[in-house]
């Protein structure tokens, strides 16, 4: 691990001023917040990550890890932790994705530790990003090429990749919040401003070092997700090599509103196959106003992995991802809803 | 567990040197080192901390690099908490911090000031008396080399204290971040299970 200064932000002001060398989550900014760490301290062991100053920003807790349901919906404090999200009894009943993605994710551990925040900001697990002998990896160093892409894929993405980078975004609460129409809310030096959570991420085209839109410094402090009608419909379905404490092969967020038999509005949200927070706008374009049989079942998958290129090792994912979304459509539509 | 009444051990050596090289090296540097919540403009210089450990305050002065697990084992002497992978991946590093259980190898010692941290060695009553959770380890069998043992156990009591071990499946579901490598999962659950009567009463 390189050396860093450390230091401690008592509140958001004294946060954003030091972190203002911060670059959108890329690996060679000078500066990064520090919340759980469970990412951050992990690659800077491996020397991924070697920021200059480590700004600990747990002291915003205090303002910035609220869960609140009201009306309008659910609001997320950024420092929120995943465990205390998963946990909450209103959460699990109203929206059932968003705890369900929280839960089925990391270790109690981690959960403990790890931030909402920090969650959808979480690097790639993709092994040539990790391991610094392999010089190759644009994410990393840009412009060095993409070692993955002939080497071993199995695990990386194949949706929205590029020439340039195939890594997976590893996470699954993003999927979550892409399912409900989530908003994210930063703050940076030039004040507040809130926007669509599908939004935040970038797909890698020819620059996969920058992986979000935050502009420099910023920081992200809580998620709102509004009470739409498919918000207690929903479910997520993350299949996995282990069935415990493991990344994604591929998982699906799904929000059904149902009319009878009909499905009158959707939002499909694919995790493990794609390069960000993936939705399946297509797809779900197919669902709408119909029936949840097999063929138009068949159809919907179809369209969400219309785009979908494999790798070599990968080429599984095509046909595991769309039984995932398949399973996961059938599961939503026959949850019972609790009043 | 008291150490003193029980001799001259592998333990106590480990942890009365650590304490005694470091204590003279440390406290040299600790003079000149600036108040942790100032940014410093050189990175090399040690971070002067308080650390809250099983009731205890300790201070100590460490590379800010230092995770909260090296500073127990390293400079504080509590060799109980353990380094398996280092990266967060096998729990064997498992100690409460405020309550709940983290991993220590990925948290900053920094990051851990102001709160309260437990260690394994802190689980046992003050008299030896063994945590209920410690003692069903022994008597379901549930180790064999014993390394990942006191992350189980640490775990393992936040598992009970969770609200998460209502079944076998629960246990394991909420105990996944503590792997084995002597496999010894089934009667881990089995001292869980049974623990946790013992635990409400205690």
């Amino acid at each position: 691990m390189q050396p860093f200064v450390y230091s401690r932000a008592e509140d958001a002001a004294a946060a954003l001023r030091n972190g203002n060398a911060s670059l959108p989550s890329a690996v060679e900014s000078a500066n990064q917040y520090l919340a759980g760490g469970t990412t951050l301290v992990d690659l800077m062991k491996l020397n991924v990550m070697r920021p200059r100053m480590v700004v600990d920003i747990n002291a915003l807790e205090k303002t910035a890890a609220q869960i609140e349901l009201g009306a309008q919906g659910l609001r997320l404090g950024a420092l929120a932790r995943m465990s205390a999200v998963a946990d909450s009894a209103d959460i699990r009943k109203n929206f059932p994705v968003i705890a369900q993605s929280l839960e089925l994710a990391a270790s109690a551990q981690i959960r403990n530790m790890a931030s909402l925040g920090g969650n959808v900001l979480q690097r790639t697990r993709c092994i040539y990003f990790r391991d610094t002998s392999y010089p190759n990896c644009n994410k990393r160093t840009p412009g060095s090429g993409c070692a993955a892409l002939e080497g071993i894929n199995r695990m990386h993405a194949v949706l929205g990749t590029s020439r340039d980078c195939i890594a997976t975004y590893p996470g699954d609460f993003g999927q979550a919040l892409i399912a409900l129409d989530a908003q994210v809310e930063v703050q940076g030096q030039d004040g507040k401003r809130a926007f669509p959570f599908a939004q935040l991420h970038r797909q890698p085209g020819a620059s996969p070092h920058i992986e979000t839109t935050l502009k420099e410094g910023e920081l992200i402090t809580a998620f709102t997700i509004p009470a739409l009608p498919f918000a207690k419909r929903s479910l997520y379905l993350k299949i996995r090599d282990r069935s415990s404490y493991e990344f994604a092969l591929a998982s699906a967020a799904v929000a059904l509103d149902l009319e009878g038999d009909k499905v009158r509005d959707v939002r499909i949200a694919l995790g493990g196959v794609a390069t960000v927070p993936w939705r399946a706008a297509d797809a779900e374009a197919r669902l709408k106003g119909k029936g949840l049989d097999d063929q138009t079942l068949t159809e919907v998958a179809n369209a969400a992995f219309a785009g979908a290129t494999g790798h070599g090792h990968n080429d599984f994912k095509v046909e595991l991802g769309k039984r995932t979304l398949t399973r996961a459509l059938k599961q939503a539509a026959a949850m019972e809803i609790p009043t | 567990m008291s150490e003193q009444n029980q001799g001259w051990s592998r333990r106590n050596f480990l942890t009365s040197t650590a304490a005694s090289t470091m204590s003279v090296a440390l406290l040299d540097r600790a003079a000149g080192a600036a108040p942790a919540d100032e940014p410093k403009a050189d990175p090399r210089s040690p971070v002067s901390l308080s650390l809250n450990v099983n009731g205890s305050t300790r201070r100590v002065a460490l590379d800010a690099r230092t995770t909260l697990l090296d500073a127990l084992r390293e400079h504080i002497g509590l060799t109980g908490s353990k380094k398996g992978c280092d990266h967060g991946q096998c729990g064997a590093c498992t100690v409460m911090v405020d309550g709940k259980r983290v991993l220590s190898c990925l948290t900053l010692a920094a990051a851990a000031q102001g709160r309260e941290v437990t260690t394994i060695e802190g689980l046992a009553s003050a008299d030896g008396t063994l945590h209920p959770m410690q003692q069903a380890f022994i008597d379901h069998d549930a180790f064999q080399c014993g390394y990942c043992t006191p992350g189980q156990i640490m775990s393992a009591v936040a598992c009970v204290k969770e609200g998460h071990a209502n079944s076998e499946s629960e246990i394991r579901e909420y105990m996944s971040g503590n792997l084995c490598r002597c496999a010894c999962y089934p009667n881990i659950v089995d001292a869980i299970t049974g623990a946790k009567p013992k635990m409400k009463e205690a």
